[in-house]
């Protein structure tokens, strides 16, 4: 086979397997939209304000309900401990509000 | 039309000979330009899904969490504050909410202890999310001690388990009925985590949460909105590590460009002064030098996108979780639905695939202008 | 038929600057078709300018090309190279190969551009490569030739477009004495073929030989003789 042909044929296949891919992904979310729902639902009736991602640490595991100082635990030179920490943005959103109030 | 087409497969023929020339050198670079846009689209793959999901699931969370700030720190909540709240107008309902961390020192694992609003058990009964079952090896029926916070050891009976489809929102879950939350933790009658409020018209929330500072100086509203902005900015491009891979990511391609970028050898000038020799135009070089960019960027662009798809939504990004688990114990099983970003993918396109193909093309310029003659003579 | 001439030829290289050179200094001569000239002189005699000037390779400074009634030396660049890869098949002195690919694919590369048939062109090149009595080397690598065969796929790759001219520099440089007679009996050939054929070299085996019809002796530039 031409070498330009087994890049075709590459090509080919892999766009196919994009489509595919996005296909899939089309499938499941309609697939798992009662799942989502129910979700929602506990979330309702338990009041929850956070996704469960973090579990290391108060501020990770419900940052949108943690106060401003909890990554400094003890000190205000106290490091941030925890990996998760870098992963997640300080609540902006409540800062900007707050600082209006204060 | 045909004779365009076969004009490419030609030129293309000859740019894959030439790069099979250096073998390993052309392979590892593959290699590696698909292991970065595998990189990048994982992370873009994960977040936009988790970013989705969050706004999908959150989207009946508590219109404003009222709590309360002493020292700087927040506090439990006093009980008489509720009727404060209730007076005021737009809002329908006030609860004391009740909910915590337990630290389990047999796995080292945290959890989340609350008393819902309406607990279907009876005291000394527990509702546990997946994960803790999981982790505490815990099934229906079993029975859990936890640790009171005067040393006494209390046992609960696991009446119910959330399902695995919940682990994104109840995983470290513990659900208890208050009278037992208040033996847990001590926690004084008058006293609540913090309190939530449904209001009648969610466009009053702003104007509700300022009247709750003017009547509660001690107090800080969240709204709903808020904790929907948290997660949008969740894996924001300023997180630390984010900024790590980006960085990363950044001056790979750097790297990677470099060796295009900086100019031609003797031996590929060489070469285009025997294409243009035999009668190959400007045009003609220049299209091959498109083709050998392409082939490479296109062929790992779309591996390293497909692979991403598999590692994300096949795997729950399972090569992310020692940077997600981090210390935790208790780590969700992200089996996250795909919600892909078409936008987001084209870009990742221009992004890697127009570099690169750019910076092979460039520097050819001007050999690709070279005078035939001088072959000749060569 | 189209009859090469070259009126008032000349090329001076770095024009204008202390190192100024003149290759070709008012050079006039017309090149048969069907025939096989030899231009013959020692290096630096301007033979391979000449040949480069004929082929369309490059420009001159001063003076008019044509080829048959079309004036060659006005025409814009992209043209010229039509011109050039539909009529001049060329053999370098030092072959230029492309190194790490096939013959079979060497010889195929002019025609890459023009985006034919694939299976046309293939089928084209083995049989030059078959006629030059290498067709077993098809798939060999161009750095593993020897000389010979080197310089038997070069003039395969100078035949693929099937160019009524053929332009040879110093075709029998690397060659040892039989090679060199068969390269000679290749361009007796070619001639049979009724390709016109030019050939630039300093080898009495070239330009003494007996299918040549004409030579011309250049020197310092300039033409010296013509002996027919």
């Amino acid at each position: 086979m031409r070498k330009s042909s087994l890049f075709f044929v590459y090509l080919a296949v892999s766009s196919l397997l994009l489509e595919a891919a996005f296909t899939h992904a089309q499938y499941q979310q309609n697939r798992r939209s009662p799942e989502l729902r129910e979700n929602a639902r506990l979330v309702r009736t338990l009041e929850l304000t956070d996704l469960c991602l973090f579990t290391e640490a108060r501020y990770t595991r419900n940052p949108s309900v943690a106060d401003f100082y909890a990554p400094f635990q003890d000190h205000p030179c106290s490091l941030e401990h925890f990996p998760s920490g870098s992963l997640i943005m300080p609540n902006r959103g409540n800062a900007e509000n707050h600082a209006l109030m204060d | 039309m045909h004779s365009w087409i076969e004009k490419q497969r030609n030129i293309i023929d000859f740019t894959l000979s030439s790069l099979s020339r250096r073998k390993g050198k052309n392979i590892a670079l593959l290699l590696v330009y698909t292991l970065l846009v595998f990189l990048l689209a994982s992370v873009m793959f994960f977040t936009h899904a988790l970013k989705r999901e969050a706004a999908l699931t959150l989207r009946d969370a508590p219109e404003i969490v009222v709590q309360r700030i002493s020292e700087g720190r927040y506090e439990p909540i006093p009980r008489k504050y509720i009727a404060v709240l209730n007076k005021i107008k737009g809002v329908t309902s006030v609860r004391g909410r009740l909910w915590g961390y337990y630290y389990d020192s047999v796995v080292g694992a945290n959890y989340t202890i609350m008393v819902p609003e309406n607990f279907p058990y009876k005291s000394g009964d527990i509702t546990i999310g997946s994960g803790v079952s999981r982790v505490r090896l815990a099934v229906k029926d079993d029975m859990i001690p936890l640790r009171a916070y005067d040393g006494i050891s209390i046992i609960f009976h696991v009446r119910d388990v959330f399902s695995s489809e919940s682990e994104l929102v109840a995983s470290d879950l513990l659900l208890v009925s208050e009278p037992d939350y208040r033996r847990l933790f001590g926690t004084s009658k008058d006293l609540f985590t913090d309190i939530t409020l449904k209001v009648r018209n969610a466009k009053e929330i702003p104007t509700i949460a300022e009247k709750i500072v003017l009547l509660l100086p001690d107090a800080r509203p969240i709204t709903k909105r808020e904790i929907l902005r948290t997660y949008e900015s969740i894996f924001d491009w300023r997180s630390g590590i984010i900024v790590a891979i980006l960085t990363g990511a950044v001056l790979a391609f750097i790297i990677v460009s470099w060796d295009k970028a900086s100019g031609l050898s003797a031996d590929e000038k060489k070469e285009i002064g025997i294409l243009k020799a035999v009668g190959w135009e400007t045009s003609d070089i220049l299209l091959m030098k498109f083709w050998e960019g392409a082939v490479i960027s296109l062929s790992s662009f779309l591996a390293g996108v497909l692979l991403a798809y598999v590692h994300v939504f096949f795997t729950s990004a399972i090569l992310f979780e020692p940077v997600l688990k981090g210390w935790s114990v208790l780590y969700p099983e992200f089996r996250l639905v795909p919600f892909i970003d078409p936008y987001q993918v084209s870009t990742l396109f221009f992004l890697t695939v127009v570099p690169y193909t750019v910076a092979t093309i460039i520097p050819s310029w001007h050999a690709a202008t070279i005078d035939p003659d001088s072959v000749m003579r060569s | 038929m189209m009859m090469l001439e070259l009126k008032n030829i000349r090329k001076v290289f770095n024009q204008g600057k202390s190192y100024e050179l003149v290759a070709v200094d008012e050079v006039t001569v017309s090149l048969e078709a069907k025939k096989i000239t030899v231009l013959k002189g020692p290096s630096g005699s301007g033979k391979t300018t000449l040949l480069s000037l004929a082929g369309c390779m490059a420009r001159p400074t001063s003076g008019r090309i044509f080829l048959g009634d079309r004036e060659l030396s006005s025409l814009p660049e992209r043209f010229l190279t039509e011109i050039r890869r539909t009529h001049f098949g060329f053999i370098f002195q030092q072959f230029n190969l492309v190194k790490g690919i096939s013959t079979l694919e060497n010889v195929m590369l002019p025609a890459y551009p023009l985006g034919g048939p694939h299976s046309a062109l293939k089928k084209h090149a083995h049989e030059l490569l078959e006629l030059f009595g290498i067709g077993g080397r098809a798939s060999s690598k161009a750095e593993w030739l020897s000389g010979g065969e080197a310089q038997r796929t070069a003039t395969a790759r100078a035949l693929i477009n099937d160019p009524p001219v053929i332009i040879a520099d110093e075709p029998t440089a690397h060659l040892d004495t039989k090679l060199s007679r068969e390269f000679m009996d290749i361009v007796g050939r070619l001639k049979e073929q009724q390709k016109t054929v030019i050939i630039a070299s300093h080898d009495p085996l070239v330009y003494e030989a007996a299918v040549i019809d004409r030579v011309i002796t250049m020197r310092d530039g300039k033409i010296e003789g013509l002996d027919v």
